[in-house]
């Protein structure tokens, strides 16, 4: 396991999974280009990991934004040479019922979810079409199976998990040496699940987490750091022979 | 923080491979060595692990050799006797051990399938259940573990002349997700997950293509291995030991310490279209 000289962008970076999808990728000797909408919380994770040692550097990245995703990408082949791994880990969750959705809610989720992962695929194919590389889109269980509070999450996770495979035929067919990989999480302890939950009375709060826990055989939210091991593991050679792929880190939670 | 790192290893635990002595089997048998694990290295041909251990103890690895049975429940018995004396430890079964037997279904026999399950699927539960009983949490060497059953895409898809190989290989991801799920409700700290190569180049690999050959989808061998890397398998080539063994790895080291019931397909596209 090892990404010496691989150049890594990860979006949504600055808490909860992608942060630690930075740790780990950094661990394994990547540079990594810490990004987030978020400047303060990003540049927390770049300076932390200059400061252990590694090579990190924070980009401001709105993922809605084309034109960003165009200067952020050009920025980091023209300071770095190449851009080899990317992982569309920006997100976020709305917990509410699908007849109390409004149409700016859902678009809003959606937007960051799933338009934002075709943005960065598409840019990162650009360069990577070359120099070869790896793009692990991190969708969710909830892009598998359903949850009743959950609509315009399901459906942009959904989305990710089948836009993946589609660009992992369309690489593999033009014969880019790019992999395409889905990363379905089950329920982890972040701030995007707490956010959520933040927004509900506390006792739907406590009523959504004990459904959640009862749900899951391992009896226990991961940590970010387990999501992070198997996105590493996507990113890196280990995994040369998957694309197109779906790899699920859910305590058993799909199984059932 | 490298630390973060080490989880992908196996430093310290003991690793049990069946069907070790050839093709996939030796690759992860090899390869979770090289990661740190003390490997026995189990076959029905000792003669094979034997060659295999002593190769690896030569490179400085940790493994030992034992004949092993899979449809036997002596052979399991007697497997936790020999690692209760080597390491007194147990973490990882890779449940690799199986044959392939192919043929247009109207032409396969009562005993071929009754053969083939045997190999294929009560094996599984026999280590599943052995593996189980000393991995648990409180058990013989009570560590917890994980458990890695090889099926194939063969498991999730239908292929021409793979209706018994593959009913075996369902039987196998249902089996991973039902034991998964138990042994984490109950608390075991043994996962349980199932890995599903495509087309791999090994004797077995090479079994399947000639039998397109038998039952007449395409003329010889190369065709089907031409057909198959044009038309059939995205990445445009057939998977090699390596490409299973690494996944295998993952599977088996902490790094996937969230992960159980799943399916981790490993097919070079064939399955996303």
């Amino acid at each position: 396991m090892s990404l010496e000289t691989k150049v890594a962008l990860v979006t949504g970076a600055g808490v909860g999974i992608g942060e630690a999808t930075c740790r780990g990728l950094a661990a394994a000797g990547a540079l990594v280009v810490v990004s987030d909408i978020d400047q303060v919380a990003g540049n927390r994770v770049a300076d932390d990991l200059n400061k252990g040692g590694y090579q990190a550097v924070f980009m401001r990245l709105d993922v809605c934004d084309e034109a960003q995703w165009r200067e952020v990408v050009a920025d980091i082949v023209a300071r770095f040479g190449s851009l080899h791994i990317l992982i569309n880990n920006a997100g976020i969750a709305n917990i509410c019922g699908v007849e109390d959705e409004t149409l700016a809610g859902w678009r809003k989720t959606n937007t960051i979810n799933s338009d934002a992962v075709f943005l960065g695929t598409r840019e990162a194919i650009r360069v990577m079409k070359e120099s070869g590389g790896s793009i692990v889109n991190v969708s969710s269980i909830e892009g598998i199976v359903g949850d009743p509070m959950l609509p315009a999450y399901n459906a942009s996770k959904g989305a990710v998990r089948a836009f993946t495979k589609s660009v992992a035929l369309y690489c593999a067919d033009k014969g880019y040496p790019i992999r395409v990989n889905s990363m379905h999480p089950g329920y982890v302890a972040t701030p995007l699940v707490s956010g959520a939950l933040s927004r509900l009375s506390d006792s739907d709060a406590e009523a959504f987490t004990q459904r959640v826990l009862a749900s899951i055989p391992m009896g226990r939210m991961a940590e970010a750091t387990e999501i992070a091991k198997g996105i590493v593991f996507l990113a890196s050679d280990d995994a040369s022979y998957m694309t197109g792929s779906e790899l699920i880190m859910d305590g058993g939670y799909t199984a059932r | 923080m490298k630390d973060e790192l080490s989880v992908f290893g196996l430093e310290g635990k003991v690793a049990v491979v069946t069907g070790a002595g050839a093709g996939i089997g030796e690759a992860c048998a090899r390869i979770f060595a090289q990661a740190g694990a003390a490997v026995m290295v189990s076959d029905i041909n000792l003669e094979a692990c034997e060659r295999i251990a002593a190769d690896l103890n030569e490179q400085g690895f940790q493994a030992r050799a034992m004949r092993l049975d899979v449809t036997s429940e002596a052979d399991w018995a007697e497997l936790k006797t020999v690692l209760q004396a080597w390491k007194n430890r147990w973490d990882v079964l890779l449940n690799n051990a199986g044959i392939y037997i192919g043929g247009m279904l109207e032409n396969n026999t009562s005993a071929q399938v009754s053969k083939i399950n045997q190999i294929n699927i009560e094996s599984v539960f026999l280590g599943t259940r052995a593996a189980a009983e000393s991995m648990k949490l409180g058990s013989t060497f009570g560590h917890g573990g994980s458990i890695i059953n090889l099926s194939s895409i063969a498991g999730l898809i239908g292929v021409p002349g793979h209706s018994i190989y593959g009913a075996t290989k369902g039987a196998v991801r249902s089996l991973t997700k039902h034991s998964a799920v138990e042994f984490a409700k109950f608390g075991y700290g043994v996962r349980v997950n199932s890995l599903h190569p495509g087309l791999i180049e090994t004797a077995m690999g090479d079994q399947a293509l000639q039998d397109f050959v038998d039952i007449g989808v395409v003329a010889n061998v190369d065709e089907a291995a031409a057909l198959l890397k044009s038309a059939m398998i995205p990445m445009g080539r057939l998977g090699n030991v390596k490409d299973i063994a690494n996944a295998a790895l993952y599977l088996a080291s902490d790094a996937s310490s969230y992960v159980t019931g799943i399916e981790l397909t490993v097919d070079g596209g064939f399955c996303a279209a």
